[in-house]
């Protein structure tokens, strides 16, 4: 698949982006494009600045360079009613949920309908306990979120995020931290939401077996670079050592497992220092 | 040359940390509009803001009035004058005590409560969670928080000087034996409505914005982690206190100077 | 529903109190009550020496409150103090030739204007004046003029 036909379908396109935090440069001159009603991952170790990455799609973030263009809006350049009214069409899931603790499952997610529309109640009640359903948690409407496991609490977050039918979803770590049964529902439903709704969705993961079990097509970045993509089986035949190690999971590699010091024994030897 | 750099740095950070506040005073005011379409999301706050901290408020009422009760009676009655006794328990709770101790407690009960709960709110993304889901934060949580900190405080003013004045009567006329109609009626033909009750409310109002944007700033500024979380929250109780006793300070001086 | 319905009582509850205790201030603790019903007239008396007179201080006739000052200014021309005071409407017949003087209540008390006997037809009314009036006692004149005469006193008898 060429570069021109990615661009053209695309939903979300990135072209030449930069952005640093202080002095550390977090992306360095990154295009990348989501692709309408596809699964796209972004891979790459902790601390790439995946999360970063979603911010500065949805708004929350200015690049320093480049520009953002999502549904052929440049994000940047909107204003801040445009950009909202853009945000309520892009759902995003949150690596800890988000939910907000002072309202039950059912109010939270009958929360952005209730913010955004001026439906009646029992309309609203109908969708909630759709959206409920659609994750397998209606019968845990009534529960506060200090009740619910991690797992369910991401679906919780994730019925939230569909509730006003968006276009796009984003996924921020859905997997991390969760058995893998949860693992396993989660990949399920991210796969049937984007089959049956036709969302277009992008999962940002470190979690290699599960995302690239669903994806259509693969980002890996490190270093602020973009150092690999292609669908997943292109992904694990890649001939970048750095790749293969990220995939394989190996401990030594580009990636050395030691973090930069000076030689060991020259180290032990300088005495008489605290570090 | 290294405590100067330290000072240098301190000053820079104190001067944008109030411009930061400032900015965000100025977005939690131009939220104003929604609470008036909204007033469920007032009343909610006026529940754990006002309702929550009436209790701690009238029991320390109470006790300060019962104390100044006793303590001005025993000053006065050297003098001969225990009869004024209602005059000096109304005159030091409705210039300084009632706004004063009531705010003072505002901030540790409700000011402290309010960093944390928005503290938290960033800590766990909730804050960002909403604007990513279009929902403005300071318009749906902060604005509402601080209008109802605005308006409680008066009314907690109200409350503790009102059952300060009854509990030195208590005391004074209860206990000590100063005739009840002279407590009354000494009180009335002193204290002026204008110069101390009004002045009083408009100290209650004063602190009552002064507490409420500083904690709700504290707990917008926390660095989202639960030490973070925990240090706003004392900066809260601090620099609350600081604010209080430094304006009422200000305030006294203007209102009570003249005469 | 029923949760937020307590909540909501609750609230009312606590803003009726809170009103009610500010109300409780400004009618039972302040004065409030005792001036703002009063209507009355202004009438005006000089003084050679207004002492510690303020404004609203009280002014009684016989004990009994009759008004309060109003207002006190200095005529430069006959270095008078000129006191302006409201009475109130109801005693509007107090005879014109009444005296004012200005009396402390007790040793270090408030300054206050009693009003004395008065023979005439005519009653005080809106902008008359005072004409009979005794100044303020000023405490350390009385003691300095009472140790001039004693010492004096003292001097004669050793002569």
């Amino acid at each position: 698949m060429g570069d021109s036909t990615r661009s053209h379908n695309s939903l979300v396109a990135i072209r030449g982006l930069s952005f640093a935090r202080g002095d550390k440069k977090i992306f360095q001159d990154v295009s990348l494009y989501i692709e309408r009603g596809k699964i796209t991952a972004i891979m790459g170790p902790s601390g790439t600045g995946k999360t970063t990455l979603l911010k500065i799609i949805g708004g929350q973030l200015a690049p320093a360079k480049g520009s953002v263009m999502v549904d052929g809006k440049n994000v940047q350049r909107l204003r801040r009613a445009e950009l909202f009214n853009l945000r309520k069409r892009i759902g995003m899931l949150f690596q800890s949920g988000a939910l907000l603790t002072d309202m039950s499952v059912y109010d939270n997610v009958a929360f952005p309908l209730r913010e955004h529309t001026r439906l009646p109640e029992s309309m609203i009640r109908s969708l909630v306990l759709m959206k409920l359903q659609a994750v397998g948690l209606r019968g845990a409407r009534s529960l506060m979120p200090n009740e619910l496991s991690g797992g369910m609490a991401r679906r919780v977050a994730l019925a939230r995020a569909i509730a006003l039918d968006p276009m796009m979803i984003m996924y921020d770590e859905p997997f991390t931290g969760q058995d893998p049964i949860s693992k396993g529902v989660l990949v399920h439903l991210i796969k049937s939401l984007n089959v049956t709704l036709g969302l277009t969705t992008i999962i940002v993961s470190h979690d290699v077996v599960e995302t690239a079990h669903i994806a259509d097509y693969i980002y890996v970045i490190s270093d602020g670079k973009i150092i690999g993509e292609g669908t997943p089986e292109e992904i694990k035949h890649s001939t970048s050592p750095w790749v293969q190690q990220f995939m394989e999971g190996s401990a030594d590699g580009p990636v050395h497992f030691h973090y930069p010091a000076k030689e060991f024994q020259n180290d032990l030897l300088a005495t008489g220092k605290r570090y | 040359m290294d405590f100067f750099q330290h000072l240098g740095k301190e000053t820079r950070g104190g001067f944008t940390k109030l411009g930061r506040g400032t900015f965000f005073l100025f977005y939690t005011l131009k939220g104003l509009f929604s609470i008036v379409v909204r007033p469920r999301l007032l009343l909610n706050q006026m529940y754990s803001v006002g309702v929550l901290s009436c209790l701690i408020i009238a029991i320390s009422g109470l006790f300060v009035g019962m104390v100044l009760g006793l303590q001005g009676y025993y000053i006065l009655s050297d003098f001969g004058a225990e009869e004024t006794l209602g005059l000096m328990v109304a005159a030091s709770l409705v210039r300084e005590l009632g706004p004063v101790v009531s705010a003072l407690l505002f901030a540790g009960r409700a000011g402290s409560a309010l960093t944390a709960e928005i503290g938290l709110m960033k800590a766990t993304e909730q804050l960002s969670g909403m604007e990513m889901m279009a929902v403005d934060p300071i318009k749906r949580i902060i604005t509402p928080r601080f209008v109802a900190g605005f308006l409680s405080m008066p009314l907690l003013v109200g409350l503790f000087s009102a059952i300060g004045v009854l509990g030195g009567q208590m005391v004074g006329s209860g206990m000590l034996g100063v005739d009840e109609g002279a407590y009354w009626s000494q009180m009335q033909a002193n204290i002026d409505f204008y110069d101390d009750i009004v002045n009083g409310f408009i100290k209650s109002l004063v602190f009552g914005f002064i507490v409420s944007w500083i904690a709700l700033f504290e707990g917008y500024d926390t660095v989202p982690t639960s030490e973070g979380v925990s240090r706003a929250t004392t900066r809260t109780v601090v620099n609350s206190a600081f604010s209080i006793l430094g304006l009422d300070f200000i305030l006294t001086a203007l209102m009570f100077g003249d005469d | 529903m029923s949760q937020s319905n307590t909540q909501d009582t609750l609230v009312g509850l606590f803003v009726a109190a809170g009103i009610a205790g500010l109300f409780f201030l400004a009618l039972q603790v302040s004065n409030l009550s005792s001036f703002t019903e009063q209507a009355g007239f202004t009438v005006t008396a000089r003084f050679e020496n207004s002492g510690g007179l303020k404004v609203k201080s009280l002014v009684s006739a016989a004990g009994v409150k009759v008004g309060q000052v109003s207002k006190i200014t200095f005529d430069p021309k006959t270095f008078d103090s000129v006191v302006e005071m409201r009475i109130f409407s109801q005693y509007d017949n107090i005879p014109s030739d009444v005296s004012a003087s200005i009396y402390t209540a007790g040793l270090l008390g408030e300054q206050y204007i009693g009003l004395g006997k008065g023979s005439s037809d005519e009653y005080l009314k809106q902008n008359s004046e005072i004409e009979f009036t005794n100044s303020a006692i000023i405490l350390e004149k009385a003691i300095s003029q009472f140790l001039f005469k004693s010492a004096e006193e003292k001097a004669e008898e050793k002569k």
